[in-house]
């Protein structure tokens, strides 16, 4: 559904989505690599269970929540990508962590 | 063009005016409910959503029976107004707690409750006070500083919004008319009985009236010969985002919603009518709930408010019919959410039929605050 415009920079980056590896491009936040790998749901929802994705890609919807190198419900419209980070979707509401 | 005209119009639409009025339209009685607009002031919509009992009735055991009944009818409450609304709206009863973060507080805990139970003609109910081995075998997440707590089985909590909603749905689904934009201005008893009443949004004729407009009471009691002195009491609440549940029980400044989020609560602060937030206030509030639950510092807050509690000189209820206006009546009290099951059974329906009992109500008319304060 998504593609990378014609002169985006290499998806030089490796991130990892729940363990596989994806390609990203550097400092593109993690939102628009998700989509750009034909991830568009990061999450579902703690009351109906619902499927979410990035919509607002601008930090005010908080439908893009994901879990960040280990912290829950980072917006991933805010964080961008670097080598390595390790994403995991979430199901339903986070755990109060450790 | 005439006025319309009711049996019972009930001033305000809170948690207290749509139990009121509910409890009246299911009699039979021709209701309507006059509210303002989205811009007022709403306890309603802005509180911390417990039934509660521990610690109520100090000063008043007529008021300690009264919360007692309500938190006993509130299950069957809740479950009529389920099927009448549609709207399930997450009654649990499961006992709550205090916490107490030191021995100190622990006693002074303890002593209050013992003096609150030893009042003549008091009510008792069950409760006890727990070291920090048994509450944590009930709130496994307490933090260290946690050395114990009281626990009462008889307190609860509900989700007020959908209370007020489901109360709301009810009364329309009974045909009971909903007036927003209808700030009551003016109310002026009618030759031959009833009232009209003057609103931004049009006259209204009804042979009763309930006053049950929170702190706009305060203004319109003298138009029907009544005192009712209310004042705004500021509460400032905190709220997270949703996490798993972990906590079973209410804590009276912590609680979990039917739905996951964590409500962190809640400031009394003399302000008036002003429902700023404030960091230091609610930087307060957060920084004890993290101490009673550590785990909750990696938790993300979504959101703060402010609410305006209704507030009377005792912080008990009112309830009373005007002598020189017969057929006018006020209801307000400060635990709306915990008395909402009683508004809805009791008061509504005997404010229909025109009448409060005195046996029920006699202690509740705001006569008490007419004696001179001994020094
Ligand atoms: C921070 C906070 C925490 C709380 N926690 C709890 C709790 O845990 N448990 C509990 O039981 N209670 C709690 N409460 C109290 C509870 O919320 C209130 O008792 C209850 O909401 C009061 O309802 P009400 O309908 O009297 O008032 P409100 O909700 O204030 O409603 C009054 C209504 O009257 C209308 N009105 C006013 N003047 C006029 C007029 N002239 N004409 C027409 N309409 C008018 C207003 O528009 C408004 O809709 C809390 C309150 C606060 C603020
Ligand atoms: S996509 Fe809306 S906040 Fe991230």
């Amino acid at each position: 559904m998504f593609r990378r415009l014609p002169d985006a920079p290499p998806a030089t980056a490796t991130i990892l989505v729940d363990g596989r590896a994806v390609r990203a491009v550097p400092g593109e936040s993690v939102a628009a690599a998700l989509l750009a790998n034909g991830i568009v749901a990061c999450r579902t929802t703690p009351v109906s269970g619902a499927a979410r994705g990035p919509y607002c890609l601008m930090g005010v919807c908080f439908e893009c929540l994901a879990t960040i190198d280990g912290e829950p419900n980072r917006q991933t419209c805010l964080v961008l990508v670097r080598d390595g980070l390790r994403i995991e979707t979430q199901s339903g509401a986070r755990g109060l962590g450790p | 063009m005439t006025a319309r005209s009711f049996d019972l119009a009930v001033v305000g639409g809170g948690l207290v005016g749509a139990a009121v009025a509910w409890g009246a339209a299911r009699t039979g009685a021709r209701v309507v409910v006059l509210d303002e607009g989205d811009i007022a002031f709403r306890a309603s919509r802005g509180n911390f959503a417990l039934v509660w009992v521990q610690s109520k009735g100090m000063g008043m055991p007529e008021y300690a029976a009264w919360t007692v009944a309500s938190s006993e009818a509130w299950a069957g409450f809740a479950d009529e107004l389920g099927r009448e609304s549609g709207i399930d709206v997450a009654h649990r009863r499961p006992g709550g707690f205090h916490l107490a973060l030191s021995d100190a507080e622990l006693q002074a805990r303890a002593d209050n409750l013992k003096r609150l139970h030893n009042q003549p003609a008091m009510q008792r109910y069950p409760y006890e006070i727990l070291d920090r081995e048994r509450v944590r075998g009930m709130l496994p997440e307490i933090g260290p500083e946690v050395v114990g707590g009281s626990f009462c089985p008889l307190d609860g909590h509900t989700n007020s919004l959908k209370l007020l909603r489901a109360l709301h749905t009810a009364l329309a689904r009974a045909g009971t008319p909903y007036l927003a934009r209808h700030a009551v201005e003016t109310i002026l008893p009618r030759g031959g009985g009833g009232f009209r009443l003057l609103s931004s949004g049009g006259t209204i004729e009804a042979a009763r009236v309930a006053l049950c407009a929170g702190n706009g009471n305060a203004r319109l009691a003298p138009m029907l010969g009544l005192s009712v002195p209310v004042r705004p009491q500021r509460g400032q609440i905190v709220v997270t985002e949703r996490v798993q549940p972990f906590l079973h029980h209410p804590v009276v400044t912590v609680r979990q919603t039917d739905e996951g989020s964590v409500m962190l609560g809640d400031s009394l602060e003399e302000t008036g009518f002003d429902t700023a937030t404030g960091l230091g206030v609610t930087g307060t509030i957060a920084n004890r709930a993290v101490r009673l639950f550590p785990r909750l510092a990696r938790v993300n807050v979504v959101r703060t408010w402010a609410a305006l509690r209704v507030m009377t000189p005792d912080g008990f209820p009112i309830y009373e019919e005007s002598t020189s206006h017969p057929g006018a009546f006020v209801a307000t009290c400060h635990s709306g959410v915990t008395l909402a099951a009683n508004h809805a059974r009791l008061v509504g329906p005997t404010i229909a039929a025109g009448r409060l009992p005195a046996e029920t109500f006699a202690p509740f008319s705001a006569r008490r605050f007419d004696v001179p304060q001994a020094a």
